[in-house]
């Protein structure tokens, strides 16, 4: 059985998503413990041109699988073309990003191919011949150390944020092996109707570097747009805490929490945000958490980096202006 | 319409969590235990599809004894049956050995659609599932926010990256549920008094025609070393006075300490 550690590569609009960047760091320096290649294995329409960005970013060997039924991700066929290159190839590792498509896609390979597979891991270790991950459970009041057992691949399932990525040295060329798809169009049994782009401005929530979250400090729908005009300037997503979202002043895919999204950012601004438990499950993974709350006893000061006592619709507004101007200064 | 829904009876998410002495695992005694909330919502879409096409709901679950109360509050709240896979052979079982238990429940009760939730809120995995999907040979839609269903077919919403991807699936398929889906009912009178006269289908793994190298413990692929308490984060800086000079402060303490401006 090889050493080398796979990572499959995901597309936004032709690009490789940042979670595969991430990905292909990680698998760099796993493989070179191993003693085993990183081989990045690439599935989309029209992505022949990407594998370069792949090497750059520390794929030894690309494995790309072009095909126009591979352009939007659907179970039936990314598994077709996956499962006879991971069966033959047997890869040591597989590392998958938790994505939309890599939460549906990666639980249904390993049980086709009978691979043992962890889901969040936010560290990914090898001990002797084994790989041993961390991830959190119960809603983040505990982490979880688990090992896998036997022969076979493995398959990893990564947080986002968790992994920085290499810095890309162009002169690094892949090796690209072009993987042949015979697919049955009929075989293909999901169809994607329509992919709506959801309305808003700035990035989604998972990939965020930066994130501006509010809560029910905000008083009311209109005022979400303050956090907007911040997060513009900084780049940053948009979240929230569960009452503006049980209010209606923001959909429900905002939530960051228990029962919404898990959120690992390198920067977290809770603004008017209390810090609930439900919330703090949900973003105390965040590397620096700012806190704005007029209120010096909210529980989110217990855990924030830097804590802000003040009125937001103050703070926030200079705090946009604030930025604005360090970013002039540095542009300059 | 004979729609299966998975339910797992999971520790509250609202209680804390102490983890045993020896690091091994989560203390239960004294812990409260639920229906996972994804599952409630679950049992709700299938209750809706119920109303509008006839048919049946089948609640099934994985687990100790304890584990059918989570099959009480699903015939409760207006399931029509009840199946425990009950079997201490699947104590150190992973993911796909549980999957690989409830798809021969399944298989051999037959059904047009199955529903999970999202995951289970204790180990969070969202394995089961799309395991499920594969050992059953069904489609599958995750992280599902709208269901419609017409004949022989599935209209999923489900929300992907800064997109809302709208996709058909031929029945039978594996749907999971995302909390947004719906708004699940309180379990009746009528219901619980129901539920206290339901039989529940026990099965063990013998009774499935699975073997312990099938879906037991010994064919697990995985296996949880121990569980630690999460870093405790500290609190940091609290900065107080004018807004403007809180701001100033701020931005400097981003921009050269934390290094992210």
């Amino acid at each position: 059985m090889g050493r080398d550690v796979w990572v499959l590569a995901e597309y936004a609009d032709g690009r490789p998503r940042k979670i595969t960047y991430e990905l292909l760091g990680k698998a760099r320096s796993l493989a070179e413990e191993l003693g085993g290649q990183v081989v990045a294995l690439a599935l989309g329409s029209g992505i022949q041109e990407t594998s370069k960005d792949l090497g750059a970013h520390g794929a030894d060997v690309v494995r790309v699988a072009d095909d126009p039924l591979l352009g939007q991700y659907t179970t039936d066929a990314y598994l077709a073309v996956i499962e006879p290159i991971v069966t033959t190839e047997q890869p040591f590792l597989l590392l998958v990003g938790s994505t939309a498509s890599g939460r549906d896609l990666a639980p249904r390979l390993a049980a086709r191919v009978d691979a043992g597979i962890v889901t969040d891991c936010a560290a990914v270790e090898i001990d002797g011949d084994q790989v041993e991950v961390t991830r959190p459970v119960m809603t983040r009041k505990a982490l979880a150390r688990v090992a896998f057992r036997g022969e076979g691949p493995r398959i990893a399932v990564v947080l986002p944020n968790i992994f920085p990525p290499t810095a890309p040295d162009s002169s690094r060329l892949p090796e690209v092996l072009p993987v042949s798809v015979t697919l049955d169009p009929a075989a293909v049994r999901t169809q994607v109707l329509e992919v709506k782009a959801i309305a808003r401005e700035t990035l989604p929530l998972t990939e965020a570097d930066i994130i501006v979250s509010g809560g029910r400090g905000l008083r009311g729908p209109e005022n979400f747009s303050i956090l907007e005009e911040l997060a513009r300037v900084l780049g940053a997503a948009v979240g929230s805490s569960r009452p503006p979202v049980d209010s209606g002043w923001v959909p429900h895919d905002y939530e960051i929490g228990q029962t919404g999204k898990t959120v690992n950012p390198q920067l977290y601004i809770a603004c008017g945000i209390s810090g609930a438990p439900q919330h703090l499950a949900g973003m105390s993974g965040s590397r620096w958490i700012v806190a704005i709350n007029k209120d010096p006893q909210a529980p989110i000061f217990s855990i924030a980096s830097y804590g802000v006592v003040g009125d937001l619709f103050q703070v926030l507004p200079l705090l946009t202006e604030e930025v604005r101007k360090l970013r002039r200064s540095s542009r300059g | 319409m004979n729609v299966v829904v998975c339910v797992k009876y999971v520790p509250d998410t609202e209680a804390p969590i102490r983890i045993r002495a020896d690091g091994g695992g989560i203390e239960e005694s004294g812990l409260p235990f639920k229906l996972n909330y994804y599952d409630e919502h679950g049992v709700e879409e299938a209750l809706r599809i119920k109303e509008k096409t006839g048919g049946t709901v089948t609640v099934v679950t994985v687990g100790p004894s304890a584990a059918a109360q989570a099959l009480r509050q699903g015939v409760a709240m207006g399931a029509d049956a009840a199946i425990h896979i009950e079997d201490p052979a699947l104590d150190g079982a992973d993911h796909l050995g549980v999957a690989r238990a409830l798809a021969a429940a399944i298989g051999a009760q037959g059904c047009d659609l199955v529903i999970c939730g999202k995951l289970s809120t204790d180990d969070n995995a969202a394995v089961v599932g799309p395991a499920l999907a594969e050992f059953l040979g069904f489609t599958q839609a995750t992280a599902v926010t709208k269901l419609e269903l017409s004949t022989g077919k599935a209209m999923a919403h489900r929300e992907v990256e800064g997109a809302v991807e709208v996709l058909e699936v031929t029945l039978p398929a594996v749907i999971t549920v995302e909390r947004s889906i719906n708004e699940p009912r309180y379990p009746s009178l009528p219901g619980i008094m129901k539920a206290k006269r339901t039989a529940i289908a026990v099965k063990t793994l013998g009774d499935l025609g699975l073997t312990l190298q099938e879906a037991g413990g010994v064919a697990a692929r995985t296996e949880v070393l121990g569980y630690t308490p999460p870093p405790q984060r500290q609190a940091g800086r609290i900065l107080e006075g004018e807004p403007a000079e809180m701001v100033k402060e701020l931005v400097r303490l981003l921009r050269d300490e934390a290094k992210v401006l």
